[in-house]
């Protein structure tokens, strides 16, 4: 992204973000998948477990991509 | 997971879990390490106030576009599309997409190339320091106002919402942005809004798919909500607008085509420094032109997370929400209808993803506002009228510290605000004054190299005069209403767009006919500023895939294919 400046790619921080949202969501969905939220619909397509797994996905992969290198 | 009760009220729309709490506090931290990552770079004044104008087209568009897509833009416009249904969508629709291909394709190269720092900055080159000046002080005092007024909105969605202390979501909201726009200028901004693009994309994308596949898709929604709301038309677009008294919004299409198309929105999208600035980073021209193209796409799917959910909202929940200054205790108001489709599909940790979309979509406003507060103050204000030839360094420390003074100023804005609740309508309403008029001012100065120095300050004035007059006469007379919007009915949305188009048509009347009095500038000192006069990049070497024409004529024939779908 940069030219001047050798800064971070801010897709690296997209990824983190998302890497560790998804693992969070995805452990928390895991954990409720036999007794999920009562006050919760269409709580048995476990969103959190398939949409948690998108993120971490998404993030690693971002994460991976853009990670910072030393320039040379 | 056990709800936590130590900071939080009683009454709230959701619940949060520690997990929810977690994925918050992961952001704060998250903002607060990047923005000091990034105090490094921001050394000149060119990084602190222009991110050093090398971001890519796609940072520069998803900025673009995200500065836009605040917190109350997203639970506003949720609310407007239960009220009004689909028509709502003309505001990311009609109102959006063509501005932004003609900012892109026509306004973008004027702006780049003339190398200003903000739009005001532009008017000085074109016109001089007359139109700069009002633009300059009206732009500065506009936008802290409304950073103040977005804060006190945001500490009382987040009260409603989740039951925190008002004080405590204004203080550490906007402490966490003066820390980190101060630290990395523009750069922090553009960074977060990014950050902010991806989490309200996964924040909110659940609730139209988990709803579509509640109600059994599209026609299965449409069917309930007619089951729902029988004899009312909340799907179609365009054929409700044939006359005023057949829609909720009580408005013409000719309201939609020209006040909210042709001038509203490209008065917002074209002018509004807020926006502009974000493509001004871009590191050339080519990727400045294709900056607002790609944001353009984005916004084109916006209403999937914010018109969708609102009409879902018809469909599926169980209480007919109410207008705002209509909600009795214990009824739902329109603009609770995002928070409670969230709270309706997502559990512990999806709910915390929800909210810290919110949070974040408020704190990109702050930062947003503050940062074109600065670059304007600094760049248009205190160097040519205070202190004219300090050293770089003074103007970047002098970005610095007006970013924490204007948090403060929106601080106290917001605290105004909650003893004088009316004072939000007319702040919301002043910016609206400026931009249709602006609008005329700039477009004419680019395309019309004959439009003299006076001819856009007093049109500028004229039009800014105009529409404070209709807008005070519809409001204080119901009879102006008719006057005016053309019908009675005219909702406050109809009345903002015919109160535009009127002041953009008294803008261009009067600066064409001061210009036809008054002696036009020299041709060599509008080089690079006109139309006419300014030699245009060619493209015949770069490959199809990357013109932005190209792109932008894209852009168009999506929008009106969805026009015709939704009709």
């Amino acid at each position: 992204m940069t030219e001047k400046h050798h800064i971070i790619p801010v897709w690296f921080f997209v990824g983190l973000l998302l890497l560790i949202y998804g693992v969070l969501i995805l452990i928390t969905g895991l954990t409720e998948w036999s007794n999920p939220p009562a006050d919760v619909q269409l709580t048995n397509l476990h969103a959190s477990v398939w949409w948690g797994a998108l993120l971490l996905v998404l993030g690693a992969l971002y994460s991976y991509m853009f990670r910072p290198r030393n320039s040379t | 997971m056990t709800p936590l009760p130590a900071m939080f009220l009683t009454t709230r729309l959701v619940r949060m879990s520690a997990v929810d709490l977690a994925i918050i506090v992961i952001y704060f931290v998250l903002v607060l390490a990047i923005g000091f990552y990034l105090k490094r770079f921001a050394t000149t004044g060119e990084d602190f106030f222009l991110a050093g104008r090398e971001m890519t087209a796609w940072v520069a568009g998803l900025a673009f576009v995200s500065a836009n897509l605040g917190s109350l833009e997203l639970l506003g416009w949720a609310g407007n599309a239960y009220q009004y249904g689909i028509m709502a969508a003309h505001w990311y629709w009609i109102g959006a997409i063509p501005a932004m291909v003609f900012l892109g394709l026509v306004m973008m190269p004027f702006y780049y190339i003339s190398k200003t720092h903000s739009v005001p900055g532009y008017l000085k080159l074109r016109y001089g320091s007359e139109a700069s000046a009002l633009s300059a002080i009206t732009f500065a005092f506009m936008t802290i106002l409304m950073s103040g007024v977005n804060m006190y909105a945001m500490a009382v969605v987040m009260q409603v919402v989740l039951g925190w202390n008002l004080h405590f979501s204004i203080i550490v909201s906007s402490l966490t942005v003066g820390v980190y726009v101060a630290a990395g200028g523009l750069f922090s901004a553009i960074f977060n809004e990014v950050l902010q693009f991806f989490l309200i994309w996964f924040g909110a994308l659940l609730i139209p798919i988990l709803g579509l596949i509640e109600t059994g898709g599209w026609s299965g929604m449409v069917a309930r909500i007619h089951q729902n709301f029988p004899g009312q038309d909340f799907t179609h677009m365009w054929g409700p607008m044939s006359s005023a008294d057949k829609n909720p919004m009580g408005v013409y299409w000719i309201a939609i085509v020209f006040g909210l198309g042709a001038v509203q929105s490209m008065g917002y999208w074209t002018t509004d420094f807020l926006v502009v600035q974000r493509v001004l980073s871009a590191k050339d021209v080519r990727s400045a032109k294709l900056a607002p193209i790609i944001g353009s796409f984005f916004k084109m799917a916006v209403p999937l997370i914010v018109i969708l959910p609102g009409l879902l909202g018809r469909a599926v929940l169980p209480w007919h929400l109410v207008p705002g200054n209509q909600a009795q205790p214990g009824q739902f108001k329109y603009d609770d209808v995002l928070p409670l489709m969230l709270a309706r599909y997502c559990g512990p940790g999806l709910m915390g993803l929800g909210i810290t979309a919110l949070v974040a979509g408020f704190m990109a406003g702050m930062a947003g506002n503050v940062s074109a507060f600065a670059t304007v103050w600094t760049y248009d204000l205190y160097r040519p009228y205070l202190r004219k030839d300090a050293a770089d360094s003074h103007y970047v420390s002098m970005g610095r510290w007006c970013t924490m003074i204007g948090l403060f100023v929106s601080i106290g804005t917001a605290y105004l605000v909650q003893y004088n609740k009316s004072m939000m309508d007319y702040v919301q309403a002043l910016f609206g004054f400026f931009i249709a008029p602006l609008f005329g001012t700039v477009l004419l100065g680019m395309l019309w190299k004959r439009v003299t120095r006076m001819a856009g300050f007093w049109g500028l004035l004229a039009g800014v005069a105009s529409s404070v007059t209709i807008f005070l006469l519809m409001k204080f007379d119901e009879r102006w209403v008719r006057v005016f919007a053309l019908s009675p009915v005219a909702q406050p949305l109809a009345q903002a767009m015919w109160q535009a188009m009127w002041a953009c048509i008294t803008c261009v009347v009067v600066t064409t006919l001061v210009t036809l009095v008054t002696k036009p500038r020299p041709d060599q000192e509008l080089v690079g500023l006109v139309y006419s006069l300014t030699e245009r990049a060619r493209e015949e070497n770069v490959s199809w895939v990357h013109r932005p024409v190209v792109w932008g004529t894209l852009a168009i024939i999506a929008l009106v294919i969805l026009q015709i779908i939704f009709w």
